[in-house]
């Protein structure tokens, strides 16, 4: 399979790359690791006329301390964020949940900022900075930056809330002070999540669905009820309140709304105690 | 577009279309057709080759984006001689391959695991091999030759010519 043709254009700067991205617009796509795009482009479902490759982007590789966040530059591939010192102290759910995407091939070229601008329901990495509550900066040659809450940047089925002209330049996590979860299901060790969950506790609980509606969502039901005293069995059972998700090869919905309760379950379990 | 890449060791200048894949670049334009194509969607690993010293998926890289990088293919494991690597001595002698198409790619993940963790268990192997499928041996000789082999090179993980 080979993708259809396009016009390659290599930016070796955040400003070069915002300037290809005002020119082009709605036509082009963003390329990092290429390990989300590439294989859809291949199959044809994604046929951008213009291919902007900001996978040399220096500037944009780092995992850094900056007060009580720890800032990452999206290009930051999964391998990096698995092995990177600052986020095993610090923010430990991060380097055990880059760990888990695909595979170690796969984690050399993938990034975070890929991933999460993909916006893919069932990828691990946005469930993650959900339940972290981080923030992602977003820069345009028109408008320069804004900064997101990850609450607000996934939309829909591989929507986000990037314009066009915008490219995600860096994620920022609070620093949690509690213990964390994660919980991914699936049948064999290079797939997606069939469905997966992401629990950490601060100040008081954030638990986070992978593959459970077209958007990465907080189980609210869940984090109200263990705010107000229940127990992670109590508190689990209403994993899936309001929630319809989608029917595959891989599970039905019905299916998933089960999985979702006893994997919260068990990352409750896990994080505060049976 | 232009690209400049070097392959096992040796530096190669072609024109490429922006659409073509690694995997492609390697076998089609530089006839080095040791690297298999199996899944063509980046599930099977057979494609593996080195980037850079670090594996990767070889049908889901853009030639383009392995521009000016450093690639390391099945043929470049062996000593000009003839010499087996010590990585392919010990799928030779542990029997790690039936049919052998996903060989090659073993070979590569191997290569890139050894240089991460030298001396990986038995279960890291298998974790580490994860990006790799093999539909005749059921993975067991396969581990065993990955763990022959670092007990062969013992940290010497740099054999690797490039």
């Amino acid at each position: 399979m080979i993708p259809a043709a396009f016009e390659y254009k290599r930016a070796g700067s955040v400003d070069e790359a915002l300037s290809l991205l005002r020119e082009y617009g709605d036509d082009a796509k963003v390329l990092a690791g290429g390990h989300s795009l590439l294989p859809l482009m291949k199959l044809r479902l994604a046929t951008p006329s213009v291919l902007v490759d900001v996978g040399r982007i220096g500037e944009l590789s780092y995992i850094s301390l900056d007060g009580n966040e720890v800032a990452i530059g999206a290009l930051s591939r999964h391998r990096d964020l698995q092995t990177s010192e600052l986020l095993i102290s610090r923010v430990p759910i991060l380097a055990h949940v880059a760990g888990l995407i695909g595979d170690p091939q796969v984690r050399h070229r993938g990034t975070i900022g890929g991933s999460l601008s993909h916006g893919d329901p069932a990828s691990d990495l946005p469930a993650v900075i959900l339940a972290l509550g981080g923030t992602l900066v977003v820069r345009s040659a028109a408008r320069g930056e804004r900064r997101i809450e990850a609450g607000n940047f996934w939309r829909g089925f591989l929507e986000t809330a990037l314009e066009p002209d915008e490219l995600l330049c860096e994620i920022r996590v609070p620093i949690p002070e509690g213990a964390f979860s994660y919980q991914k299901f699936n049948r064999r060790a290079q797939d997606w999540a069939i469905v997966g969950v992401a629990a950490q506790a601060n100040h008081s609980v954030a638990v986070s669905l992978v593959n459970m509606a077209a958007t990465p969502v907080r189980a609210r039901a869940v984090e109200e009820a263990l705010s107000q005293g229940a127990s992670p069995a109590d508190a689990a059972s209403l994993a899936a309140v309001d929630l319809d998700p989608p029917s595959d090869i891989n599970g039905s919905s019905e299916y998933r709304r089960h999985l979702a309760t006893v994997l919260v379950r068990r990352s409750l379990e896990e994080i505060l105690g049976g | 577009m232009r690209v400049s890449v070097k392959v096992n060791g040796r530096l190669y200048e072609n024109e490429v279309e922006g659409r073509t894949l690694l995997v492609h670049y390697l076998r089609g334009v530089l006839g080095l057709t040791g690297t298999n194509i199996g899944c063509d969607t980046s599930s099977c690993g057979a494609c593996t080759v080195l980037m850079d010293g670090e594996s990767v998926k070889s049908c889901t890289v853009l030639a383009v984006q392995a521009d000016g990088a450093e690639i390391t293919t099945i043929e470049g494991m062996a000593q000009p001689d003839g010499s087996l690597h010590p990585i392919q001595k010990a799928f030779w002698d542990n029997h790690g391959l039936q049919c052998g198409y996903c060989t090659p790619g073993m070979v590569m993940a191997t290569a890139s695991l050894l240089k991460e963790n030298p001396h990986p268990s038995e279960e890291e192997v298998r974790m580490g091999l994860e990006g790799n499928l093999c539909r005749c041996t059921g993975y067991h000789n396969i581990v065993k030759s990955v763990l022959a082999a670092a007990a062969t090179m013992d940290g010497q993980t740099e054999a690797v010519r490039s």
